[in-house]
């Protein structure tokens, strides 16, 4: 995809041995601890959690809302725990951010909440507007300028926050649960909004969220966290494919729909299609290799930041030669799959 | 019982009573506002944490609070006659209306200031707002409904104090109930001028509610 092409190596953010304690002596908290990130400019990059996790925590030590305990937060080559209150301000202009309850200033309009932090960094007001005029434009809500956010609806006050987090033209977007609040068609329409600002400007999104299917469908790299740590970090199909921790199983299969009532005994193993190996009868081809049927538990597709995936879960036999055949089958047609329990 | 002279009176009494309450509550907000506004950035939640600050300003606000309007009205008369040259009349009485109402006020405003949306303060924070910038582009404009209705309490808490200043010559209608109405037991002056005292706090509130509900962008 051409839009790929943007996503580079050269990383804008890089959260380095972070740790963040909170309170002190007996009753101190270690809510994230040794962790290490680093975000490539004009990627999208999900960081998904249970709540409690330390996500909200994580996402506001990048801009510096939380103070980390030690560790440092390099943005665009600076490392940012050094910078005095002043730069810090500055700093903070090139990062936007959104949240879960959009935050908007109540008794301003839409245009004034957009003018907000152009009048913060002291540009003038008739530029101001202009800018903050095309930011609403962009962000669908050019009629609603002079609406307040009381008569707007969940997913058009997003709209606002992300104009308004736009308007200082930051390097980088950070969503705190922007979604949560959002039914999912909304949802949908703030994440495609996400996705074309980052092709369009370039834009680096950082995501936190709780749900799946948020990271399945625009981000191109996740981080999963989970009691206080990273657990795993890769690309989102990679760790779709073969998910090596508990934590992201747990994530991946509970998004999916396969729950843990599902009871069966026995080997049993996952196979991950991609978009490629939907013509082939696949399975039907290994059990007629094998000549032993298999039991098919669990079984979805799913659209992966524009790829669709098909996985399926299937007890295998009892006898290890067969097993063997099925297996080296699966080999030489190039599918991922792995062998486990699957018990989340 | 109303001669013109009487009328002529009361007029004069009405003029001083709203003259004291006006120039009272504008003064006092001077002082209450600011002090308000450190006890909210100073709190432990607040965006400038100082526990020292924040105790030793509201150590003074409250000892302030406690002490009953009319003991002083006489404990700061020293204070009066510095300032004004006088303790008797109504620009004498505005001096201990202010050392009263400021620490009310302040409590009014930090009370106000500390409904403001926390979500909204740590947004503006993340765009690089200065402390500054945060109390008067963020926490006083989203509190401004509920200063204007803090503000209307405390106009009428500042004229019911205005007429108590009455017993010690502080001038305004206060002075004609006491004059007339206790030294000299004339009822029905007395209760004209509550009558009167009443009607002024109906009209500040309603005018100050209804600035209020204009001005709050919230429901509509």
């Amino acid at each position: 995809m051409a839009e790929k092409n943007m996503v580079t190596d050269n990383p804008i953010i890089q959260i380095i041995n972070l740790k963040k304690v909170f309170g002190n002596g007996d009753s101190a908290v270690t809510v994230l601890d040794n962790i290490n990130i680093s975000i490539n400019r004009g990627e999208i990059f999900g960081i998904i959690g249970l709540s409690g996790a330390g996500k909200s925590t994580l996402v506001r030590c990048i801009n510096l809302l939380e103070k980390p305990t030690t560790g440092n937060i390099i943005f665009d080559g600076r490392d940012i725990t050094l910078l005095s209150g002043r730069e810090l301000q500055h700093v903070r202009r090139s990062i936007g951010m959104i949240f879960q309850s959009f935050n908007l200033l109540m008794q301003r309009t839409a245009l004034g909440n957009v003018c907000f932090p152009l009048e913060l960094a002291g540009v003038p007001r008739k530029e101001a507007r202009i800018r903050a005029k095309q930011l609403l434009e962009t962000v669908g809500l050019a009629d609603k300028e002079n609406s307040y956010p009381s008569q707007l609806s969940g997913g058009q006050k997003q709209r606002v926050a992300i104009a308004r987090a736009l308007a200082t033209n930051p390097k980088v977007l950070l969503c705190d649960e922007a979604t949560s609040a959002l039914d999912p068609n909304t949802t949908q329409s703030i994440l495609e909004l996400l996705k074309e600002l980052n092709n369009k400007l370039g834009l680096t999104v950082v995501i936190i969220t709780h749900e799946m299917k948020v990271i399945e469908q625009i981000c191109n790299r996740v981080a999963i966290i989970a009691n206080s740590r990273i657990e795993e970090i890769g690309t989102v199909d990679e760790v779709f494919r073969h998910p090596k921790t508990q934590a992201a199983r747990k994530l991946i299969f509970s998004a999916s729909g396969y729950s843990e009532e599902i009871k069966v005994t026995g080997r049993l193993l996952r196979i991950v299609f991609d978009g490629k190996s939907a013509d082939e009868p696949i399975i039907a081809n290994m059990i007629l290799k094998s000549k032993a049927p298999v039991n098919i538990v669990f079984a979805n597709t799913k659209n992966i930041d524009g790829k669709v995936f098909g996985q399926m879960i299937l007890k295998l036999p009892e006898d290890p030669e067969t097993v063997r055949m099925m297996l080296s089958y699966l080999d030489s047609v190039n599918l991922t799959y792995e062998e486990g329990k699957f018990h989340v | 019982m109303f001669s013109s002279e009487m009328f002529l009176l009361v007029a004069q009494g009405f003029l001083e009573s709203l003259y004291m309450t006006v120039i009272s509550t504008t003064l006092a907000y001077v002082f209450g506002l600011p002090i308000g506004i450190i006890l909210v950035i100073t709190d432990k939640e607040g965006i400038k944490p100082s526990p020292v600050v924040n105790r030793i300003i509201g150590g003074i606000v409250n000892i302030l609070r406690s002490v009953p309007f009319i003991i002083l009205l006489v404990a700061v008369m020293p204070i009066t006659r510095a300032i004004v040259g006088t303790t008797i009349g109504s620009t004498a009485t505005i001096v201990p209306l202010v050392i009263a109402s400021a620490p009310f006020i302040a409590r009014l405003v930090e009370s106000s200031l500390k409904e403001v949306d926390k979500g909204v303060i740590e947004a503006s924070l993340s765009m690089g707002a200065t402390t500054f910038q945060i109390v008067y582009k963020v926490m006083i404009p989203e509190a401004k409904p509920s200063l204007i209705t803090g503000a209307a309490i405390a106009t009428t808490t500042i004229l019911s104090y205005s007429a108590m200043s009455g017993f010690v010559g502080g001038g305004g209608l206060g002075t004609i109930a006491i004059n007339y109405g206790y030294y000299r037991s004339k009822t029905d002056i007395m209760l004209v001028m509550v009558a009167i005292l009443v009607l002024i706090v109906q009209i500040f509130q309603e005018i100050g509610d209804f600035i209020s509900r204009k001005s709050d962008k919230r429901i509509k």
